[in-house]
């Protein structure tokens, strides 16, 4: 697929380097910044184009005339609007992807569409990392929390601990502990490595467990894998900027929220806005201010400023000081795995959580959702299988019978408003949505290839 | 040192493994026409073979993703290892020294056109197929074809194809891949040699000379399967056919490939380099003829402008085909031809020497000073065809210039020491670096390069790697940082 990404920011480049690793894209990116385009072009193949991302000249030259998708990834809302208008209107471009943070534009209804703003789909990654957040902070103890088929099926990562029931025994009795509700444990990492989860696979303390269950029976299979622990109460979020703000408007009906912002400015703005956060104007890092906050009766702090940095050490400082349990938003990749072994208990990757939804739109066959795992080693997919017995390699057939690549797992099936979860005997029918877990990114053509039916039915 | 030249070591085996395949060419030839060169295909393609699969068996272990010091050193390794193999079929069966056949297996890969072998004519013609189907795959580049063959060489493909590439701008891609890019341009040389040999079979060559001289053409190469080289056919249509295909190899291929995407010429005309590049020929044919004429080496304008026009753009776009021995022409004119080889061709092209742009950018850059000296507050660009030349560049062309020259007057002064006389030591330098072929001198079109001793050969083998890879490559690897973890 060609693909174009304007902005080679950091979620552009994100992109950039998910997209162009799998052999079937073509991807080109524009930037105005010609010595980050050179150090990208150096890392990636990729074509490389400078230039203003909304001119007409500069996407010709990226070759927008024969572009199947165009991702517009820069920081204004605006230029990236204008973009995919002037792709649409010059170019039909088939798929307009655009980023678009402000909630003025997102909010509004029929803004969007093919004789109005020519976005097909809009992401916003502060909207979808304050989500991540917040889901985070809803179920204490969980690494990662996924949505699929709108929230009735959610994909939970966990570090398993002494002292969950399960911790130690088999797999297969998950059932027994828990006759009431039923989950899939869909890969399991015991340091680093992948292992396959079988019935007689035993689960250890430390091991990073991912399973699959309907939202409602998520807290009692996680109790299974560590104690439980008492949700979150109070929060201290530390900046003031795009995903503080929104987390602690999405969080300060139900939880006692601090915000701390060091520009008086912004601190105002942002407490002029919510209702019952308390705002603080103060460096995160500082001592003496977290001390007087009571940050050692603090259940979640959640470091969420532009500087990774500041977020790490300020992170850590509160761990010292007696918080609960911090977390920091991290931009590297290299930096989150230094630092998930160490005193922080979560690192979110900004671009991990969004790159997910980028990713839906290259897969080729009906995906709906890719949730990006592990920096992009592994990937959970949401697909709609369509057809009947004869045209797909899938319906009509039982789990056990589909073959299915190397380290993937079906988890879950999606069925109207029915969560059913994968057993050997459970079987495939047309417009299925099906959970998948692929421990090895590298298998997701052979898995595209299995769901996208024959060539009759396109 | 280990860790570093062994992974590398494993992607040239497979390049190896690949190259012993192209050997089958001449191979099946020999077969078909029963020569007596036969045999030594046979054993020098089995020999490439197995020595690639042992080598990569051997360094199967060290196997890892090419960094960009990797790519460095896999272009230099396989630009100074592949002409030992390449030269093993001329050693076997020709009765020549080992120095010899590298000499002439180099001479092929780089383009260059100058041969250590007399009675060409009478060589089987699966020698001459080789020699000339070296210059061909060397023109475009051996690491270009392997990155549009092999898919593994992807993201690494960038940094070795920019090692191999010539120009001082290699950061725009046709395409986003660049395997598909590299299959692009070998895409059009292939199309433009084969429109070459057909144009040289319907102007009077056999099917055997029109391949070889039309691999010639496109290459630059400069190899003949005649000593009298094209002198022999005494021909005005073949002359004709091969200037213009000369020319065309001496652009930018990638121009080449988007005036065929526009299916029109204005793509010549937007590239500063091609513009410069018509000037420069045109003035200097015309010049050089009338000064011969005047001279009287020719008795009328019109055998003058042949000759000129045929020799002087052979030599200026680094081809080395020639119909005269223009070494007996007044000195200006060929001194102004090896002067022209210099600076002449394209970047991006199949040709040698500093290159058109980097000449731009430095008459810009002179240009910039004078005129800042009047006007000390001026900020001004560097702007060539209507681009502007980022300053990263213009040092970039300025440090290797100076290494271009350094290495001139280094080897220069080797050719001198081993007992040459000026002209010969002095042209046969500039004749290799540039890729160019015939030099002056002993080394003249009327003679060959098998005048000159071991040591002379090994020099003028040196200066034809360094010219083709572009100074940069070569002596890269003699900084000590490169070795160091």
């Amino acid at each position: 697929m060609k693909i174009i990404i304007l902005g080679a920011g950091q979620v552009g480049r994100t992109a950039a380097y998910h997209l162009s690793r799998e052999e079937a894209n073509d991807v080109t990116v524009v930037d105005q910044n010609e010595e980050t385009l050179r150090e990208l072009q150096d890392r990636l193949d990729i074509r490389t184009v400078n230039g203003n991302a909304a001119s007409p000249r500069v996407l010709e030259a990226a070759g927008i005339a024969s572009t199947d998708i165009l991702v517009a990834l820069s920081n204004s809302d605006e230029v990236n609007m204008l973009a995919c208008q002037i792709a649409w209107t010059l170019y039909r471009t088939p798929k307009k992807i655009a980023r678009v943070r402000s909630a003025d534009y997102t909010e509004r209804e029929g803004l969007f569409g093919e004789s109005r703003v020519a976005v097909d789909v809009w992401i916003s990654p502060e909207q979808l990392v304050t989500e991540y957040v917040a889901r985070l902070i809803r179920y204490p103890g969980a690494l990662q929390v996924l949505d699929f088929a709108d929230g009735r099926v959610r994909l939970v990562g966990i570090r398993a601990l002494q002292g969950g029931p399960l911790v130690g025994q088999e797999l297969r009795t998950l059932r027994e502990h828990i006759p009431s509700a039923d989950a899939r444990v869909a890969a399991i990492y015991r340091s680093g490595k992948s292992i396959k989860p079988e019935g007689t696979t035993v689960i250890e303390d430390g091991d990073e467990v991912f399973f699959l269950a309907a939202r409602e029976n998520i807290r009692a299979v996680m109790k299974e894998m560590r104690r439980e622990e008492a949700p979150a109460r109070r929060v201290v979020i530390a900046g003031g900027g795009n995903i503080g703000f929104r987390l602690a408007s999405e969080l300060e009906d139900k939880n006692q929220v601090k915000l701390i912002e060091r520009d008086s400015k912004r601190a105002r703005r942002v407490s002029e806005q919510l209702r019952r956060t308390t705002v603080l104007l103060g460096d995160a890092a500082d001592e003496e201010l977290l001390l007087e906050e009571n940050i050692d009766s603090v259940d979640i702090f959640a470091a969420l400023t532009n500087s990774e940095e500041a977020n790490i050490l300020s992170a850590m400082l509160a761990k010292r000081l007696g918080a609960h349990k911090v977390m920091a938003l991290i931009n590297k990749p290299s930096y989150a795995e230094l630092i998930e072994s160490g005193s922080i208990d979560v690192a979110i990757s900004p671009q991990t959580v969004t790159i997910g939804s980028l990713l839906a739109h290259v897969r080729r066959g009906d995906v709906v959702r890719v949730h990006s795992l592990r920096r992009g080693a592994a990937e959970a997919l949401e697909v709609v299988v369509h057809g009947d017995a004869d045209s797909s390699k899938v319906i009509g057939r039982r789990i056990e019978d589909i073959s299915l690549p190397e380290g993937t797992t079906l988890g879950a099936v999606v069925r109207g408003e029915d969560v059913i979860i994968a057993h050997h005997d459970t079987t495939v029918q047309p417009d299925d949505h099906l959970i998948l877990f692929l421990t090895d990114r590298r298998h997701i053509e052979a898995v595209e290839k299995l769901f996208q039916g024959s060539a009759s039915f396109l | 040192m280990k860790d570093i030249l062994l992974p590398v070591a494993h992607v040239f085996a497979l390049v190896m493994m690949v190259f012993s395949a192209t050997m089958l060419a001449p191979l099946v030839l020999a077969v078909w026409s029963l020569d007596p060169a036969l045999s030594s295909f046979v054993i020098s393609a089995f020999a490439t073979f197995f020595l690639g699969a042992l080598l990569w068996l051997a360094t199967r272990r060290f196997k890892r993703e090419l960094k960009t010091r990797d790519g460095l050193m896999l272009v230099a390794l396989t630009w100074v290892a592949l002409p030992a193999v390449a030269g093993f079929p001329l050693w076997n069966y020709l009765p020549i020294n080992y120095t010899d056949a590298y000499f002439e297996a180099a001479s092929g890969l780089t383009t260059t056109g100058g041969t250590v072998l007399s009675g060409l004519e009478f060589l089987p013609r699966s020698i001459n197929l080789w020699r000339h189907l070296l210059s061909w795959l060397g023109g475009m580049g051996i690491i270009v074809l392997a990155v549009a063959i092999l898919p593994m060489l992807g993201v690494g493909g960038m940094q070795i194809y920019r090692a191999e590439m010539p120009g001082p701008m290699k950061d725009t891609k046709l395409t986003p891949r660049i395997g598909q890019t590299a299959k692009l341009l070998w895409a059009v040389y292939a199309g433009l040699t084969a429109a070459c040999i057909i144009c040289l079979k319907f102007a009077g060559m056999d099917w055997f000379d029109a391949v070889c001289h039309g691999f010639s053409a496109l290459a630059l190469g400069g190899f003949s399967t005649y000593d009298a080289s094209i002198g022999h056919f005494n021909s005005l249509p073949i002359e004709m056919v091969l200037t213009f295909f000369s020319i065309l190899a001496a652009l930018n291929f990638a121009t080449h490939y988007l005036a065929w995407r526009e299916r029109g010429v204005f793509a010549y005309f937007r590239d500063a380099e091609a513009k410069a590049i018509f000037g420069v020929l045109i003035v200097s044919c015309i010049g050089v003829a009338v000064f011969l004429y005047l001279k009287g080496s020719y008795p009328d304008f019109s055998t003058s402008l042949r000759h000129t026009t045929f020799n002087l753009v052979s030599i200026a776009t680094d081809s080395g085909l020639h119909t005269q021995d223009y070494s007996r022409w007044p000195i200006f004119a060929p001194m102004w031809m090896m002067f022209l080889s210099c600076i002449v061709c394209s970047s991006g092209s199949t040709g040698g020497g500093i290159k058109m742009i980097r000449t731009l950018v430095l008459a810009k850059q002179a240009h910039r000073e004078l005129n800042q000296l009047v006007h000390p507050n001026m900020v001004r660009p560097l702007k060539v065809g209507g681009s502007i030349i980022a300053n990263r560049v213009v040092f970039a062309v300025l440090a290797f210039v100076f290494l271009y020259f350094m290495s001139i007057v280094t080897l220069v002064f080797l050719q001198l020491a081993s007992g040459l006389d000026f002209m010969t030591a002095f042209s046969s330098i500039i004749a290799c670096i540039n890729n160019a072929g015939p030099g002056q001198g002993l080394v003249g079109p009327g003679s060959n390069y098998g005048v000159l001793n071991n040591f002379q050969t090994w020099v003028c083998s040196a200066a034809m790697l360094l010219g083709r890879l572009e100074v940069f490559t070569i002596l890269v690897l003699f900084t000590p940082t490169l070795w160091r973890k």
